[in-house]
């Protein structure tokens, strides 16, 4: 039994598909990457895990957590599980934290909506020493932390009431490199030491290859690849993750020098979406049919799948 | 996608002439912050430099300082070889351009693209055909047609674009230099590549000299001649890059190395903390606080600033 | 070059048109503002200036409203609705001159106040708040007296004493812009600080400066109403304010002639109403991205 299943989950904003029929399971003390850049369809994909859409946003399928759909759920249920079942790392975490109120105030909120400890100060202190900050610091107020120690309140804020699975959308993009492996590092032990799921959402492929168990990168709200982390950074079979992989190259690798690696145009809109595969247009390796023919994921090697008519079953 | 004739590592690129460079510069905020602590750096015509560093430690002060925005406290910046005159700033802007990290924030919402690239070219009232002048800048930057682009305001192109159009307006002056601060960070990865090698590709074509502020060593290694790394106001490693970030000899440079994701790299040196402020420099080397392998002298003893002499020089008590 | 240019401000013109053209609150108020603005137009043509003049009224005292004298008579016998008319010639003229005095004193001194670091900025700052602190009644009162009654002294002294709220208000705002990378980039480009204030600064400051005047004209419209009625204006000039001053003082309202009391009042509210609307709509508009940059 999965801890999250998305079983053909599709989202659309009025005419906009977001996202298009995606299905991934995610088990409990497994990390699962999402590798993608602005306008695949990733964030919408997470907001879906906690129902955080707005009323505009059709959902069509089934997001299966700890055995129920959320998608079905009542309305008092979801409260139950928003944050106690299942908490977001916001990504830009100077705007997720309130700038008037003290950290400690903000953490201990969840805290009390849900009622998951009696002495909450002491649960709040708890929290800060989880993530490596000292328990004094509950009294300062957001603008008075660096980009990492506020990146780190957030993961803090995720975890208030214990939660099964956490949802990480680009936790450490605007972080410095020694900041983003000591969050990573956090991240990954927080996992194996609470025995959660994770979903680490990015579009740097390296983070992911690192961090991850698998990968699953998505294009214009679909996914285009899936597999293990290792094998995907190692051997990426998509054209995109190919171009994505490159985009963060490996220091030592004398191909890359002087060769920057990436994809003319720009990710597509999800208003206007290419026929056939949609990452024709870009693809440097594309054929003929890719404009007329609609891709699937097909079998591309033990446990990967790839939507290339390039990749032969 | 790859651009430009891969030019071979061991090999001098540039020309050897100095363009852009510092001489013991230092630039110190309220008389207690000092971003920049004492800096020699010399960049040659043609050359690409990337200078590198995480937030705080002074690499984009220093690049203000060295486009003239900012004053420095002590030392001189040089132009062509010639100390900065601060009161012919005008001229000194047509060759020396900037581009900044956030093209969104970077472009005046209200005016054109047409305008914004032109602008450079009515403040400094360039003689000639104002359109030719705008079309060759956005061409050159890789916005084609660029008729199409005119009318267009920031907020309907995408990231990619509005950086070009950037490029484009700083182009347009027909600079000689361009100091790039973070110039891909806030782009889409797929995007990157191509700004990058539009880079690269104004240095082989025009012959630009390029500085890039970053905090990315993967862009040093795609695009850099020469990486310089900066902490705590200060260069503490510079040389050619293939030499300072496959045999990196300062221990900073050696973390920063280790912690760039990578699965052939399993040991990592994780630095405890983020480096301190700047208002509160430590005594001896500067990285002592946090250095993994640091001696009994590293708290007393008086590093030189790295020279200009070219090779790969790290500013540490093992190496000297 | 220049067909480029024109290119894109007639572009830029019609665009605006086709939008505003739609917002039905703007339509409102342009509608009404039309009215009020060709009454003042036709007036001198339309009207003799024997209406005005008090020995030729041939009415009654007091008539209340008839075929004749559809807004009815005042003490000395004139047509009101005729007195109302020509009174929107001079309610209009001081209420736009002075504000265009205020807006163009304000935005600068607010701009460079703002722009400018220093001694400069800090002595502007000191004056804006002098005369914001100083209530704007006796400031009034005591100008206009030593000036002496004229409509072209009420428009200066309105237009002096109204430009401080605005000045504060656009030098916050020229701060926040000065703080973004596009001010950086143009100085990085070469531009000195005229070029930075008028062609980044002052686009963007535009919106709120736009703003800022509607609500200034309905302040200027009801200073003039006020100082008039409190009899500093030009006792020979009929504006809504004088009218109203006279209705009071010949008893008009003992007298019960509502046709006297009410309709300068209800101008007054019309035109600041139509110019609130009509500010408010071109606000909407103006930004490019439909929101405040």
């Amino acid at each position: 039994m999965s801890l999250l299943e998305f079983r053909d989950v599709s989202v659309d904003y009025g005419d906009i598909p977001a996202v298009r029929g995606v299905t991934l399971n995610i088990e409990r003390g497994e990390v699962l990457g999402i590798a993608g850049e602005s306008g695949c369809g990733k964030s919408t994909l997470a907001a879906t895990v906690l129902r955080l859409l707005p009323d505009s946003a059709r959902v069509g399928g089934a997001v299966i957590l700890d055995d129920q759909d959320v998608l079905t759920m009542t309305w008092g249920r979801l409260r139950a599980v928003r944050w106690a079942d299942a908490a977001i790392v916001f990504q830009g975490a100077l705007h997720g934290l309130n700038p008037v109120q003290a950290i400690g105030k903000q953490l201990a909120e969840p805290i009390r909506l849900h009622k998951t400890a009696t002495d909450v100060d002491a649960r709040v202190a708890e929290l800060l020493t989880q993530v490596g900050l000292p328990p004094s610091r509950a009294r300062a107020f957001p603008h008075e932390l660096s980009g990492g120690q506020r990146q780190r309140v957030m993961i803090a804020m995720a975890l208030a009431c214990a939660p099964d699975l956490i949802i990480a959308d680009e936790p450490t993009t605007a972080l410095d490199v020694m900041v983003q492996a000591q969050v990573l590092d956090l991240l990954t032990s927080l996992v194996r030491e609470l025995n959660m799921g994770m979903v680490l959402i990015s579009h740097d492929l390296g983070v992911l290859g690192t961090t991850c168990d698998r990968i699953a990168v998505m294009y214009a709200g679909r996914i285009v690849e899936t597999g293990p982390a290792l094998d995907i950074f190692d051997d990426p079979r998509h054209p995109y993750t190919r171009a994505l992989a490159g985009a963060f190259p490996r220091i030592g690798d004398d191909a890359a020098r002087y060769a920057p690696v990436g994809l003319p145009g720009d990710p597509p809109y999800a208003g206007d979406l290419p026929s056939g595969c949609t990452f024709h247009p870009r693809c440097p390796e594309v054929m003929p049919e890719c404009a007329t023919t609609t891709v699937e994921l097909r079998p591309a090697g033990p446990g990967r799948a790839a939507a290339c008519l390039r990749v032969l079953p | 996608m790859t651009v430009g004739q891969p030019v071979a590592d061991g090999q001098p690129v540039a020309s050897g002439q100095p363009m852009i460079g510092a001489r013991d510069l230092a630039v110190v905020f309220g008389g207690r912050v000092r971003a920049v602590d004492g800096v020699d750096l010399e960049v040659d015509a043609g050359e690409i430099v990337a200078l590198v560093g995480e937030s705080g430690c002074g690499k984009t002060t220093l690049a203000r300082t060295l486009l003239g925005l900012e004053k420095p406290t002590a030392g001189t910046v040089l132009f062509e070889g010639k100390p900065l005159d601060y009161r012919r700033l005008k001229d000194f802007r047509r060759q020396v351009q900037l581009v900044l990290q956030d093209p969104l924030g970077a472009l005046n919402p209200r005016h054109t693209v047409y305008d914004a690239v032109a602008e450079g070219l009515r403040i400094h009232k360039v003689p000639g055909d104002e359109q030719a002048q705008v079309s060759e800048a956005l061409s050159q930057a890789g916005l084609r047609p660029p008729e199409r682009f005119f009318l267009r305001y920031p907020h309907e192109l995408s990231g990619g674009q509005r950086q070009r159009v950037v490029i484009a307006g700083a182009l347009a002056l027909k600079p000689r230099v361009l100091i790039a601060d973070e110039p891909v960070s806030s782009l889409d990865a797929s995007v990157r590549g191509e700004i990058l090698g539009l880079l690269l590709r104004l240095r082989d074509e025009l012959g630009l000299t390029v500085l890039v502020v970053t905090h990315d060593l993967g862009l040093a290694w795609n695009i850099a001649d020469r990486v310089a790394v900066m902490y705590l106001g200060r260069i503490v490693e510079v040389g050619p890059t293939a030499d300072v970030l496959q045999s990196p000899q300062h221990p900073y440079t050696q973390a920063l190395l280790s912690v760039v994701p990578d699965i052939a790299r399993t040991e990592q040196i994780v630095l405890t903390g983020e480096p301190p402020d700047p208002a509160r420099i430590p005594t001896g080397c500067r990285f002592h606080p946090r250095c993994p392998v640091v001696l009994a002298e590293c708290t007393s003893v008086v590093l030189p600033i790295l020279g200009i002499e070219p090779g790969h020089r790290a500013a540490c008590v093992r190496v000297t | 070059m220049t067909t480029i240019a024109g290119q894109r401000r007639r572009l830029a013109l019609s665009r605006f048109w086709t939008q505003f053209r739609h917002d039905r609150a703007g339509m409102t108020g342009l509608i009404i503002l039309g009215i009020f603005i060709l009454t003042a137009i036709l007036a001198p043509i339309l009207i003799s200036p024997d209406a005005l003049d008090v020995t030729q009224a041939e009415g009654d005292r007091f008539d209340p409203p008839s075929l004749a004298y559809p807004l009815g008579t005042d003490e000395s016998g004139r047509s009101i609705l005729l007195l109302l008319a020509w009174g929107t010639r001079i309610s209009l003229t001081v209420g736009l001159a002075a504000t265009i005095i205020s807006m163009v004193i304000g935005t600068a001194v607010g701009i460079m106040a703002g722009h400018f670091r220093g001694v400069g900025s800090h002595a502007l700052v000191g004056v804006t708040d002098w005369f914001l602190v100083i209530p704007f009644l006796p400031l009034a009162i005591v100008l206009a007296t030593v000036l002496g009654p004229s409509t072209l002294n009420l428009i200066i002294v309105i237009g002096i004493t109204s430009w401080a709220g605005t000045a504060r208000l656009i030098r916050a705002q020229t701060m926040s812009i000065e703080g973004r990378p596009y001010i950086e980039r143009s100085r990085a480009l070469g531009a000195g600080n005229w070029h930075q204030m008028t062609r980044h600064v002052l686009p963007n400051v535009f919106p709120l400066v736009l703003a800022n005047t509607t609500l200034t004209v309905a302040i200027v419209i009801l200073s003039e109403t006020t100082l008039s009625f409190l009899g500093l204006g030009d006792p020979l000039a009929p504006s809504w304010g004088a009218i109203l001053d006279r209705a009071f003082s010949t008893g008009a309202v003992s007298q019960g002639a509502w046709w006297y009391v009410l309709p300068p009042g209800i101008c007054v509210v019309l035109v600041v109403l139509a110019f609130t609307l009509v500010g408010r709509a071109m606000e909407r508009i103006v930004d490019p991205r439909g929101s405040t940059a």
